[in-house]
């Protein structure tokens, strides 16, 4: 098994997708001979031609906008913003006509289509080149809103985008493209709208998407040396969310931090937040915290680590769980003797 | 309520078209025109919440989807096409049912009516036109698009990207444009610089013409030409017709407001049901009788849609969950349980 990077694992399930259907249409900006910014359709122009992958004029409200004809004539357009900022021209055909399309038309006219979308920062991009972009979508019923944290989930989740009946918003973590897995091709992971159990843990349920997968699993890794034991639930899924896969690891550790990079107010995370606290009000220890991004316009890349989360500042906020009442040492206490939740009930019994 | 009378001595109208074809103009248009009046009626009634006439526009509609082929092209309407819907053979108790606030975008089957659901984003579904033209081209379908648009919408950047996409690719897509000399309550001269829209095609490489908007022949001549030409591969094109709209922008609006009503009156003698009136007695091409009997079938097919849709049954409210997604999410099924258990007390 050799190993690939996200980038490539995208490239090779457009590759694939297009193979096996004839409908799959790849367009956008520099997605032609260029093979894209990123190189994720790199080869597919001179695979399948012009007719399956090309380049468009540079006009992203254009190509969303054509991309629902398209549809609806019954291609699949898999199409791509060149960056998150510049998604936004597109958004107007995005919301007002690809997240609505099925529910004007009663399910007539629907829009088997993919937008592609390169999010987040993390590389040192220029202006406009690193927003985090996903509540604005997330928020818009009627798409699904799905983002691949590794180079398998990249692959098995962009299929099966490009398969689903319904307009999928893909967003893919930029500063991930070259995160390499040992994966074969074609890979089927969990399905696209679950979100999976990264690391299992017994202390706090981290939740992450995205770009902060991996960041996740280093601060799960550094709260370990710690005596922290920590779940990281990867979601996958923004929209719709998987309320059962949180529910059941937050009602197990009693404690849960949303992290993003997205700017934290109004931000995908409080979302989550409530609907955890809605779900495992009785079972949490300690509210529900969130770290992201600050609440600023993305800064220049010299000063864009101050403002992404990182392991440091995902430590200092599980500290901040409010474990001084309940704190047992894990390593103290043989895995798996500890019932679980046992510190919601302690604190029941406390408040009684 | 009756068909209008010619008040213009000389009507005139250029190209031909068969006698047939005239008096199928003349009875679709007095359709559409007495239709409007049942649609106006429903609401002062306050059966539809609001409703936008067409009055005046019926030449431009009727004469532009009359030249398309049924089978295989595809219409991309805004929401003042009630015409072409009713040219197109759409169910329009369905296309009403919208003005009367049943459902988004209508009740009819748009991929059945080859007429897509009506939509009031201005100038937004013209990039649809341009995609479901490309998709012919790339399937190597003989198909063509026509996106409709008015004057207001050419101010919009989506009208840009649309033509120049489909100038790029040669898409075989017609851009039809009604200009009605209104943007709601702003006149051509504050929307339009350059005074032309037709003339903008130039910058994209396509043919533009202008035609007048309230001759039915001018119009479907100028449509049947773009389309073989699209059909033909040699791509889009634009065309401006030049009519006016003779009522307020929407049962909301009050154009006395902005606009002379002596701008309004000149307009009304440049009636186009009239003025069609006017050729088909002049040559001779429809008799007393014929006329009788199509403002008899046009006032009671009027009726009958005007009944229909003022006694359609409203959706169940269930269906507010039913099309969101091809299958309601786990989330959307519990609101809907939520919904209905509310809903039941």
């Amino acid at each position: 098994m050799a190993e690939i990077t996200m980038a490539q694992a995208l490239n090779r399930a457009l590759r694939d997708a297009l193979h096996d259907d004839p409908n799959v249409v790849v367009y956008g900006e520099d997605v032609g001979p260029l093979g894209g910014v990123f190189r994720v359709t790199d080869g597919l122009t001179a695979q399948f031609g012009e007719d399956r992958c090309f380049d468009s004029p540079l006009a992203e409200s254009g190509i969303v906008g054509t991309a629902v004809g398209m549809a609806s004539y019954g291609l699949r357009p898999v199409v791509e913003m060149q960056f998150d900022a510049f998604g936004y021209p597109a958004f107007e055909q995005v919301v007002s006509h690809v997240a609505k399309m099925r529910n004007r038309t009663r399910g007539r006219m629907s829009l088997p289509l993919v937008i592609r979308i390169p999010y987040g920062g993390g590389i040192g991009g220029v202006e406009h080149h690193s927003d985090s972009s996903e509540a604005y979508y997330a928020h818009t019923p009627g798409l699904r809103v799905i983002t691949p944290g590794t180079p398998s989930d990249a692959y098995s989740m962009l299929r099966e985008a490009i398969a689903c009946p319904d307009p999928v918003v893909f967003l893919e973590p930029k500063r991930r493209y070259w995160a390499k897995e040992e994966v074969e091709t074609p890979v089927r992971t969990a399905p696209m709208d679950r979100a999976v159990v990264r690391r299992t843990g017994s202390d706090v349920t981290l939740i992450a998407y995205g770009p902060m997968v991996a960041t996740a699993l280093e601060a799960a890794e550094a709260a370990r040396e710690e005596g922290r034991d920590v779940e990281v639930v990867d979601l996958r899924s923004l929209a719709p969310f998987d309320d059962a896969t949180v529910t059941a690891s937050v009602r197990k550790t009693g404690r849960a931090l949303v992290v993003h990079e997205a700017a934290t107010f109004a931000g995908y995370g409080a979302e989550v937040a409530a609907r955890v606290t809605e779900r495992c009000f009785h079972y949490l220890e300690a509210p529900v915290l969130r770290v992201g991004g600050l609440d600023i316009p993305y800064p220049p890349p010299r000063l864009e680590h101050h403002h992404l989360p990182d392991v440091d500042r995902i430590l200092d906020a599980i500290a901040r769980l409010q474990w001084e009442a309940d704190w047992v040492d894990p390593d103290a206490v043989p895995s798996g003797a500890r019932p679980p939740a046992s510190g919601a009930r302690r604190g029941r019994e406390v408040r009684s | 309520m009756s068909a209008p009378r010619p008040a213009d001595p000389h009507p005139e109208t250029t190209g031909t078209a068969s006698p047939a074809l005239l008096r199928d103009f003349y009875r679709t248009m007095l359709t559409a025109r007495l239709l409007d009046e049942e649609a106006v009626a429903l609401q002062r009634q306050g059966v539809f919440p609001a409703y936008v006439s067409l009055r005046g526009q019926e030449a431009a509609q009727v004469g532009s989807a009359a030249a398309l082929d049924r089978d295989h092209d595809f219409a991309f309407p805004t929401y003042r096409e009630m015409a072409v819907a009713l040219a197109l053979d759409v169910d329009m108790v369905g296309y009403l049912a919208s003005h009367r606030a049943l459902w988004h975008g209508g009740l009819y089957d748009p991929m059945r009516s080859r007429f897509a659901p009506i939509n009031a984003v201005v100038g937004g579904p013209v990039p649809h036109a341009v995609g479901w033209a490309l998709g012919e081209r790339l399937r190597g379908d003989p198909g063509c698009a026509i996106a409709y648009f008015g004057d207001g919408a050419s101010s919009e950047g989506d009208v840009h990207e649309a033509m120049n996409f489909a100038a790029v690719f040669a898409a075989p897509v017609v851009f039809f444009c009604q200009n009605n000399q209104w943007a709601l309550s702003v006149p051509n001269d504050r929307q339009v610089a350059g005074g032309s829209i037709a003339a903008r095609a130039a910058g994209y490489g396509m043919p533009g013409v202008t035609v007048d908007g309230n001759d039915v022949v001018a119009v479907h001549a100028a449509v049947r030409e773009a389309l073989e030409r699209a059909r033909s591969g040699a791509g889009p094109s634009v065309i401006e017709a030049r009519t006016y709209r003779l009522g307020p922008h929407s049962t909301s609006d009050d154009p006395g407001r902005y606009r002379d009503p002596d701008e309004e009156r000149r307009w009304r003698e440049r009636d186009p049901i009239a003025r069609l009136r006017a050729v088909l007695e002049r040559d001779g091409h429809a008799d007393t009788a014929f006329f009788e009997e199509a403002e008899r079938e046009a006032g009671e097919q009027a009726i009958r849609i005007r009944d229909g849709v003022s006694s359609a049954p409203p959706p169940g409210g269930e269906e507010m969950f039913t099309h969101v997604y091809r299958e309601p999410t786990e989330a959307l099924r519990a609101q809907q349980r939520a919904w209905r258990e509310e809903a039941e007390l």
